[in-house]
């Protein structure tokens, strides 16, 4: 009892994708632990469509992906425990066993032994104590993400007259959302000059409705004593200072920061796992391995994604990495190569590669640290071009996905570098 | 005349050109990288339709999240919301159930995104 060959950690998009393809690799013994009380994670609240055009071939909404999976889950006869915290993952000494230690209303404290397990916890929003805005703290400041809940999920009316900070995908589709809910949004300010969220979103929610975008923009102070009463916005200049004569007073109820996404990593970081402070996700293998072996993290609690589509990918490759490990261990004795950011690449998921244990193909994943128009993405290694990719535009709202094969993998040294050639015109 | 657009079919965002005629025909495209991007301007300038999601609340107060099952044109967006929050079904709801036939003369249905007990 309680143990268990694998435990999947979160029931989003992840988790669900990472279990679905752990079991039809052979594992049979597996669960997910989820902590709400449905399957399906942030994508209940996600009421919109353009989700599922890669894994589905068609346009659906967040409830209908994450319905589609779970229904999937059903199918397959995966177990799931619902409302269910998982408060430590732990290797248990001398043992390849790793400990979950759980609470829930049905199990009480439980701690759970698995061979293997899939962190896939997601993220959660960065909040207003973590952006430095001054002014007072009244009611009517909300992440994005928390009035998308309250409105999509509890029908709530949360304000009339708003203003966004923050252009990250959730405050773009919440600048439209709260539109058709009846409200009027008054700007979206972003501190960057470019929009951190993806070019349909600014097409549609907000050029749709006529909502400006004020790039190089920030809230500079915050109004109201009980209730929100209004904020004030100025330019920024290149060192993302507030221009003091620009500021303008925006009278409104409620504010909406989309100030970015946090891989929810505590538990990976109580498991003594090795973080990447780039990504704030673990650090992994060409398996999705972190550093402690058997466990493999997936999804947007390695890092963040800006489509579920790629989610559910790279989680159930994380699933089948897990099933191999049980079944019979990760090979041993092959090359291990480290994977290095050149110019222009802010990181890589993986980090490193063993070649023992490469797939035919290994994607390598990473956002890159400003636009960049008609560049080549390289893949080198010493001399050696293992990958040279030319891109029209390359912009940090969006993954790039380079897919490096194994036969390549043969003629680089013990370290690759990923890098954006930029071409002098 | 010139008219500069973002194309949305795909992540990439591609930058469009589209050169328009006095009557409003698309007589070229440019920037685009694939046949969608050339159809997305064709039918953004001449009729652009949206999908359309919101929420239906139910009788026993629980939102209910929609869809338009295809895009209809962009200027029926409000009238629709309007139609969709005008009505309040009971529960079960299953996914994909038609809540709203032909909604608002568009020959489109208003289907629920999510089974709901």
């Amino acid at each position: 009892m309680n143990k268990y060959d694998l435990i999947v950690i979160g029931g989003g998009p992840a988790g669900m994708a990472a279990a679905i393809a752990a079991k039809k690799a052979g594992i049979d013994d597996l669960v997910i632990l989820e902590r709400d009380s449905v399957l399906g994670g942030i994508l209940n609240q996600c009421i919109h469509n353009g989700f599922g055009l890669h894994t589905f071939k068609e346009e659906l909404t967040g409830p209908e992906y994450a319905e589609k999976y779970a229904d999937m889950v059903r199918q397959e006869g995966i177990p799931f425990e619902l409302d269910t915290m998982v408060l430590s993952v732990e290797k248990i000494q001398d043992s390849e066993l790793k400990a979950v230690t759980v609470i829930s209303s049905k199990l009480g404290v439980a701690t759970l032994t698995a061979k293997a397990v899939v962190l896939a916890m997601g993220c959660r929003e960065r909040p207003r104590g973590a952006l430095n805005i001054p002014g007072t703290r009244p009611q009517g400041v909300y992440t994005a993400g928390t009035a998308q809940k309250l409105v999509n999920l509890e029908g709530a009316h949360i304000g009339k007259e708003v203003v966004i900070l923050g252009s990250g995908d959730i405050g773009l589709i919440m600048a439209r959302r709260m539109t058709l809910e009846g409200a009027h949004v008054a700007a979206v300010a972003e501190l960057m000059p470019y929009s951190s969220g993806l070019k349909r979103n600014i097409v549609q929610c907000l050029d749709d409705y006529d909502i400006p975008l004020l790039l190089s923009h920030t809230v500079v102070d915050i109004k109201g004593n009980e209730k929100l009463e209004g904020v004030y916005i100025a330019q920024v200049d290149d060192n993302r200072a507030p221009i003091e004569s620009t500021k303008k007073y925006y009278p409104c109820d409620t504010l909406l920061l989309s100030c970015g996404l946090i891989p929810e990593n505590e538990l990976t970081g109580g498991a003594g796992i090795s973080i990447d402070p780039r990504t704030n996700g673990a650090l992994v293998n060409e398996s999705l391995e972190t550093d402690m072996p058997g466990v493999f993290s997936c999804g947007n609690v390695l890092h963040v994604h800006d489509l579920v589509d790629f989610v559910s990918e790279e989680s159930a490759r994380a699933g089948e990495a897990a099933a191999k490990y049980i079944r019979h261990g990760l090979g041993e004795g092959g090359k291990s190569i480290e994977l290095k950011t050149g110019n222009g690449v802010r990181y890589t998921v993986p980090c490193r590669i063993n070649t023992a244990n490469a797939p035919d193909l290994t994607h390598i994943r990473f956002r890159v640290t400003d636009v960049y128009k008609n560049v080549s993405i390289i893949v080198k290694s010493g001399d050696t071009e293992l990958i040279r990719k030319k891109s029209q535009i390359l912009v940090p709202s969006e993954m790039v996905d380079v897919i490096l094969k194994k036969d390549k993998l043969s003629s680089a040294s013990d370290t690759i570098e990923v890098f954006i050639e930029e071409v002098a015109e | 005349m010139i008219k500069e657009l973002t194309c949305i079919c795909c992540p990439m965002g591609c930058a469009l050109k589209a050169e328009v005629d006095t009557q409003g025909n698309v007589i070229s495209v440019t920037g685009n990288t694939c046949i969608r991007g050339e159809n997305y301007a064709k039918s953004e300038l001449t009729a652009p339709v949206r999908t359309v999601t919101t929420t239906m609340i139910s009788k026993s107060g629980t939102p209910i999240p929609v869809k338009t099952k295809d895009p209809i044109p962009k200027e029926k967006i409000f009238e629709v919301v309007k139609a969709i929050k005008s009505i309040s079904p009971g529960l079960p709801v299953r996914m994909g159930d038609v809540m709203i036939a032909d909604v608002c003369s568009t020959g489109v249905d208003i289907v629920a995104a999510r089974t709901i007990k």
